[in-house]
């Protein structure tokens, strides 16, 4: 789950790291009035005014309607207005958008920041020793994996005991990395804690600050934060969930998480149901290697209800590209009759006029394909994952 | 001999009394394994079907009834604490099949279960199956959600990721007419109890396993891990796959750990270490049956 820039400064204020003064505004008078409120408050620096969208190059993206730029430094609040009346409900387009582009309805108006040093700061968690690492380099402000390849000593890796968590030494060891001394170094120590802390707290599976700013009055300010949340904590996160901004997702992965449907979006004509993750990747593999292009990954995981099945029917068929569906049930513990069932009643439902071809295996499996044979529908059935996978690419190209 | 469990090994099912728990222990009991007690926290007492006893604690399930391994069906906000109480219990092994435990949980669950006796499969996992040498399999030992009937006593080892993805290749096997010693499924999540590599060594020191199917996704470096250790130190065959070579990056493809990272997770360069290392990898998941048994 992905948040806008606003919302990580909310979490940032909330934990107290510190990031330039700023505030979110979903109009040109809003905005017009956060940029008088912050000259006010800051003795009249210069602003900028940023398109939230859930997407980073906004600086040097386009909007459809022509106006450039999704990140301006602004003079006036007079000139934010303008600039604000030109990205609200407009589309940005930019290097991480794709060509669709993402649809802005907040801007952020911040105190924009004079930049002496630029360094990069995060917190992950690595599978591979089972702990969060703080990552560090003075390198900030430019792509952290151009550094990893070209100066990697430049990158420091703290890993953190689990549950001793963060020690003043190794916040004193990642100042000393960062080069940070005296106050700039008091003051990174409250961050980095502040930040930790955020972190666990909020079971973040990324956060990312890239550039941690010092400015030359001294002062060490979070400029821009990308965070990455455990989906598995969500359960115990209904403020994070609040915050989630379906109009940044596919549509299509939206509609099917209310129906508890595993579904990820792709760009291929031959559509896929599937029960399980693993067996749903290698679905989606199989028919690329019989030259197909899978339209999604979609696992109905061990229930498949008929509603789920008739759910996930009608989502495949509201992509325009979707040619023909695979389905391919391993039934274990789900039955093969009852899947055939849910089956032949979705495709009944939505007027199925595509090619469909299933495949059935497991339990019940005779049932479930007497059931498919008798039915008045048109079905393709198939034996193994093979003859599945090279039925259903000859049928979308026919 | 197969490893980690077999038709004599005793169970306790964490969450028996739920709604699925109950569902795989019953499952499990008609397939001949040994389910002796059940554990859900006041409900002591109960009977759970025909005769198995029901506790509070898995302390007390072990005492009364000797159960030394543990199959969890606990709602992932429980899961974590069931799995620290059946290590303080020292159950010999706890199969947690529970998707969705949140990372920072397992995280200080494998923190506290250093330095014990205690093995933990998953979580996320299917589970693990010792085939029977009845009909269809009877007689085995079955922990988890596996269907039993698909599996064959026989003397390739599968260790796998995915759930229905295993199923695929038990079946593919069964069909060929090559049966199986144990099939352990690690489970989808990013960290978990035991590893491809953790397995492959039981499978290397066990007797009755002549020949590895090993089952990988996308996301971490556990296969390369087990590959690489293989191609010095594992005496028998082993063939493999990687789900996931469609995948687009950074996305997390349904189990929490399926998710590329960089360039050395992908299903291609996965493929390409197993490869290096001598294990012969299946094109597609139809052939994973196939392609062990051109090894032998």
């Amino acid at each position: 789950m992905n948040i806008h820039e606003y919302q990580a400064k909310e979490l940032f204020e909330k934990y107290g790291v510190a990031s330039p003064n700023g505030q979110v505004a979903g109009t040109a008078e809003e905005a017009e009035a956060a940029a008088r409120a912050i000259i006010a408050d800051g003795g009249g620096k210069q602003l900028v005014i940023k398109a939230q969208v859930h997407a980073g190059g906004r600086g040097k993206g386009t909007f459809k309607n022509g106006f450039q730029g999704g990140v301006h430094l602004v003079e006036s609040p007079e000139q934010v207005a303008e600039i604000a009346e030109k990205m609200i409900g407009q589309t940005l387009v930019t290097k991480q958008t794709g060509e669709e582009g993402k649809l802005v309805s907040k801007v952020m108006i911040a105190e924009a920041v004079d930049i002496e040093r630029e360094l990069y700061l995060a917190i992950l968690m690595d599978r591979e020793t089972c702990r969060p690492v703080i990552v560090a380099s003075t390198e900030g402000g430019m792509d952290i994996e151009e550094v990893a390849e070209s100066t990697p000593d430049k990158i420091v890796r703290q890993f953190i005991h689990p549950l001793a968590g963060l020690q003043g030494y190794e916040v004193r060891k990642l100042a000393k990395a960062l080069e940070l001394t005296g106050d700039q170094a008091k003051q990174f120590g409250r961050l980095i804690k502040n930040l930790y802390s955020l972190f666990l707290k909020s079971d973040c599976s990324m956060v990312e600050i890239n550039p941690l700013v010092v400015t030359p009055d001294g002062d060490i300010l979070a400029l821009d934060a990308k965070f990455g949340f455990d989906d598995n904590a969500l359960y115990r996160h209904p403020d994070i969930v609040a915050y989630r901004d379906t109009d940044e997702e596919d549509p299509r992965e939206v509609e099917a998480s209310k129906f508890d449907l595993n579904y990820i979006g792709l760009d291929g004509n031959i559509a896929c149901l599937v029960n399980g993750a693993g067996l749903a990747m290698a679905t989606m593999d199989i028919i690329k290697h019989y030259g197909g292009d899978p339209a999604n990954f979609l696992d109905v995981g061990g229930g498949a209800s008929k509603e789920q099945v008739s759910a996930a029917f009608k989502i495949i068929l509201g992509d325009p590209n979707v040619k023909g569906i695979l389905v391919n049930i391993f039934g274990g513990i789900m039955q093969c009759d009852i899947i055939a069932q849910g089956i032949l009643a979705a495709a009944k439902e939505t007027g199925l006029s595509i090619p469909l071809i299933v495949r059935l295996e497991g339990t019940n499996v005779a049932q479930g394909r007497e059931l498919i044979a008798n039915s008045d529908l048109d079905v393709i059935t198939a034996e193994s994952l093979n003859d599945a996978a090279q039925k259903a690419v000859a049928a979308v190209s026919a | 001999m197969s490893i980690l469990v077999d038709e004599n090994t005793k169970v306790l099912v964490q969450g028996i009394t739920g709604g699925f728990g109950g569902k795989h222990a019953q499952l499990s009991l008609d397939y001949g394994t040994q389910i002796v007690a059940g554990v859900t926290p006041g409900k002591g007492g109960q009977i759970f079907g025909e005769k198995t006893p029901v506790f509070d604690t898995c302390a007390e399930a072990a005492q009364e009834t000797g159960a030394t391994v543990s199959a969890i069906f606990v709602p992932p906000p429980f899961a974590a604490d069931a799995i620290l109480e059946a290590v303080d219990a020292e159950l010999d092994l706890v199969v947690c099949i529970t998707e969705g435990i949140p990372v920072a949980d397992m995280m200080r669950v494998k923190e506290i279960m250093r330095g014990s006796k205690t093995r933990l499969i998953g979580p996320n996992c299917p589970g693990i199956v010792t085939p029977g040498r009845g009909e269809d399999s009877h007689g085995g030992c079955r922990i988890g959600i596996a269907p039993g009937y698909i599996h064959k006593r026989g003397n390739v080892g599968v260790v796998s990721r995915s759930g229905t993805l295993t199923y695929e290749a038990v079946y593919q096997l069964t069909e060929l007419g090559y049966g199986q010693s144990t099939c352990v499924g690690i489970g989808g999540d990013p960290i978990n109890g035991t590893s491809h590599l953790d397995v492959l060594k039981m499978f290397n020191d066990d007797p009755e396993t002549e020949a590895i199917i090993m089952i990988g996704e996308i996301g971490g470096n556990a296969e390369a891990e087990a590959a690489r250790w293989a191609k010095d130190n594992c005496s028998k065959p082993i063939a493999g796959f990687i789900a996931g070579a469609t995948a687009p990056p950074g996305r997390r493809m349904g189990h929490a750990g399926a998710i590329v990272g960089g360039a050395d997770d992908t299903a291609e360069a996965k493929k390409a270490i197993l490869a290096e290392c001598g294990i012969a990898v299946s094109e597609t998941p139809s052939d994973m049956g196939k392609t062990l048994v051109g090894m032998l």
